[in-house]
């Protein structure tokens, strides 16, 4: 047992129990950051502030809403939206933050790619967040249901009869996931279950896990220069501050953030009371109805480019239904992401992408084709439009497939450099 | 400048997206259609003047046999539920009727409902409208029944007042405590659809798409059940300003406290801003 001594002020007699100063240096102020990094490296507390939002907002909703077929509308649309004090600041906060935390986990997602930060001993790193990613999607849609308005019933329906596909067992799933024949009282009840509590927590977790997972191969730079971060860490402490190419995470790191995300949510605040359609789908302000079929569905933004390489496939190929090749396709797309630091065949060799011919070109049409995925994801599949979503889901497969190539391609060239 | 660069990459990715998914999206899923059109025109005007007194005699003969005239002390020969089981809808109260629809529409109306509502696809010989067509009135008959109409309205009506007489026979809000007049089950049987409760209908469909469709519901929804009611422009505004009001009450506080949030979060960015710059100077 630690030698306890009579406690010289409130954080002395912390610190004798806890250890709180060499957590508070281990955590913070001796959590070594590269010093040459932009804005981009803000996204992670950027993330942390709307996850924040969501799970303090989602709370006070929580205390008015109702997961009962038969009151949640009205729980959502009339209790919270008019009776409750600023219940409706409370719910479009919470719309839009789901919305925004999308896009900061594309960008920071897009900016882990651009900077090789998934490979060379971030593996890791990339995968938890990859995890985190499917959590979040998981916990987007099933907060969707809850508001149980037209497009939360019709994304259910079509998103849940999607497991239909697995062979054999497949409708067998779907009535297991449903927990009726049909999307119903019991599937808007297990579905509050996994947003408030099972998924939270699974995503509390991962997050612990993701931070841990960055402490060993360290934060990635904008040179994915390889820092000696000891001797660097030493010679900031020595107090040649301007020498070292590190930073201490807490104020300095820190101190950007804030900023940063004091940027965002301006931004944030404007899109809560002025502009959130885009985040709070008018068609899901009509009840649900089984009996009236929505003349367009399609998901939140965010999941459009994935639904869209579901659907480009829209006609039979080689005797396989159309149906059948869109799911493997769904499949593919959901999975690849995960593989990509082993697609990544010049694995000994971190860059950014400008620095990378290859994968640059590579990494832009990615990020275009992602792009008309959604866009042509949410437009009437008809005519023009269906070869153009087919054209891009193919370039995404595509994409995906000559990724070791170019790699390994690369990687060659490089040993004879 | 490096950073005002990538934040301009970012910025300019993230509007493709939005433009493509939100402004360029809806206008492929709703092409636009004309405005609306509040002069009526494919009816033919009234070019007689209407006399009033002649109007009363004729209102007193052939209207309020099945409509009230509250206003005037009239109420309804038959309660709702009657009414709505001897017609198939509850027949609208008159009391504000010569303000609240068109003075054309009126006209055309009275002449030939089913060509005025633009529900033939609903209503034929076989299946006739609860209105009769009083196709035998001459022009100057026509016009003495809608000067007479016009003439008995001595207050203009609230907001809620033009939805209640001109929308709540077939359409309920819940969340202003107001019913349907006419039975759900009854409205059904009438014009095969349920009529939604349009609480919620000024966030689900919003203000510009109300604006045509109310006044021409056929334009907006092919084979629609609702009847194109006739409202003037002023009377359509009354209704949707009330469609608001319960649908979205809490639009003026999210619009004054908004300019609030956003200026809290730029003070916190500035000093924010200023802290970094101190910090980083020092110790970076």
């Amino acid at each position: 047992m630690a030698q306890i001594k009579k406690a010289e002020g409130f954080i002395d007699w912390l610190d004798q129990r806890l250890a709180v100063k060499a957590f508070m240096r281990v955590m913070m102020s001796e959590y070594w950051i590269p010093k040459n990094i932009n804005f981009l490296w803000a996204m992670g507390v950027v993330l942390i502030a709307l996850f924040a939002v969501l799970l303090v907002t989602g709370l006070l909703l929580l205390m008015y809403y109702k997961p009962d077929v038969a009151l949640a509308f009205d729980s959502v649309n009339y209790t919270i939206m008019q009776e409750v004090e600023y219940g409706w600041l409370w719910r479009h906060m919470h719309g839009v933050a789901a919305s925004a935390t999308f896009l900061i986990i594309y960008i920071h997602l897009f900016t882990g790619i651009y900077y090789g930060s998934y490979k060379k001993g971030r593996e890791m790193i990339w995968l938890t967040g990859m995890v985190l990613f499917v959590a979040f999607s998981a916990e987007a849609f099933s907060g969707y249901m809850l508001p149980w308005g037209q497009m939360s019933y019709w994304a259910a329906q079509v998103i849940t009869n999607l497991f239909s596909g697995i062979p054999v067992i497949g409708d067998a799933v779907v009535i297991w996931i449903r927990g009726d024949y049909v999307v119903a009282d019991a599937t808007l009840t297990r579905f509050f279950m996994l947003h408030v509590v099972l998924l939270p927590l699974v995503i509390l977790a991962v997050i612990a896990v993701h931070f841990y997972t960055l402490r060993f191969p360290h934060v990635n730079n904008q040179d994915s220069v390889e820092l000696d971060f000891e001797a660097e860490a030493k010679t900031y402490k020595e107090g040649r501050v301007k020498e070292s190419n590190v930073v201490p995470f807490w104020p300095v790191f820190l101190s950007k953030d804030f900023f940063v995300v004091g940027f965002f949510m301006t931004f944030f605040f404007f899109l809560v009371c002025y502009h959130f359609d885009f985040a709070m789908d008018p068609i899901n302000f009509e009840p649900a109805n089984s009996m009236k079929t929505p003349a367009h569905i399609y998901p939140e933004w965010y999941f459009l480019w994935n639904y869209e390489v579901l659907r480009g496939f829209f006609f039979d190929i080689g005797g396989i239904a159309a149906m059948d090749i869109g799911l493997i396709a769904f499949v593919f797309a959901n999975t690849v992401f995960f593989l990509l630091p082993f697609l990544d065949r010049n694995t000994m060799h971190t860059a950014p992408a400008h620095k990378r011919p290859a994968f640059f070109v590579w990494f832009w049409l990615l990020v275009v084709d992602m792009i008309v995925l959604t866009i042509y994801g949410k437009l009437p599949p008809t005519g023009v439009n269906a070869w153009v979503g087919f054209f891009a889901a193919v370039l995404f497969l595509g994409l995906f497939i000559v990724l070791p190539i170019i790699t390994k391609y690369e990687a060659k060239k490089g040993e004879k450099a | 400048m490096r950073e005002v660069k990538i934040l301009a990459i970012v910025v300019f990715f993230t509007a493709v997206t939005y433009w493509g998914v939100e402004p360029y999206a809806h206008s492929q899923m709703h092409p636009h259609v004309a405005p609306a059109d509040f002069g009526f025109k494919e009816m033919e005007p009234l070019h007689v003047n209407g006399n009033a007194d002649n109007g009363k005699l004729l209102v007193e003969a052939n209207c309020i046999a099945c409509h009230g005239i509250k206003s005037l002390g009239l109420e309804a020969p038959m309660s709702p539920e009657d009414a709505a089981s001897s017609y198939g809808v509850v027949p609208p109260d008159l009391s504000h009727a010569g303000v609240i629809y068109d003075k054309n529409y009126l006209a055309g109306f009275l002449k030939d409902p089913v060509r005025a509502t633009k529900l033939s696809h609903k209503f034929n010989d076989a299946k006739p409208y609860a209105m009769p067509s009083y196709g035998f009135f001459s022009d100057q008959e026509i016009a003495d029944v809608v000067a007479y109409l016009q003439n008995i309205v001595a207050t203009k009506p609230s907001d809620k007042g033009v939805f209640e007489e001109a929308c709540g026979r077939c359409h309920s809000m819940k969340y202003d405590a107001l019913k349907a007049q006419t039975p759900s089950a009854s409205m059904k049987n009438y014009l095969g659809a349920e009529a939604p409760d349009l609480s919620m209908m000024i966030r689900s469909k919003k203000a510009e798409y109300l604006s045509t469709f109310i006044n021409e519901p056929l334009k907006m929804v092919e084979g629609i059940a609702m009847p194109r009611v006739g409202l003037s422009e002023a009377s359509q505004q009354q209704v949707i300003a009330y469609i608001e009001k319960v649908g979205d009450r809490k639009k003026a506080e999210r619009e004054s406290l908004g300019v609030k949030l956003i200026g809290f979060m730029a003070i916190f960015t500035l000093i924010a801003y200023l802290w970094k710059v101190s910090i980083w100077k020092r110790a970076a």
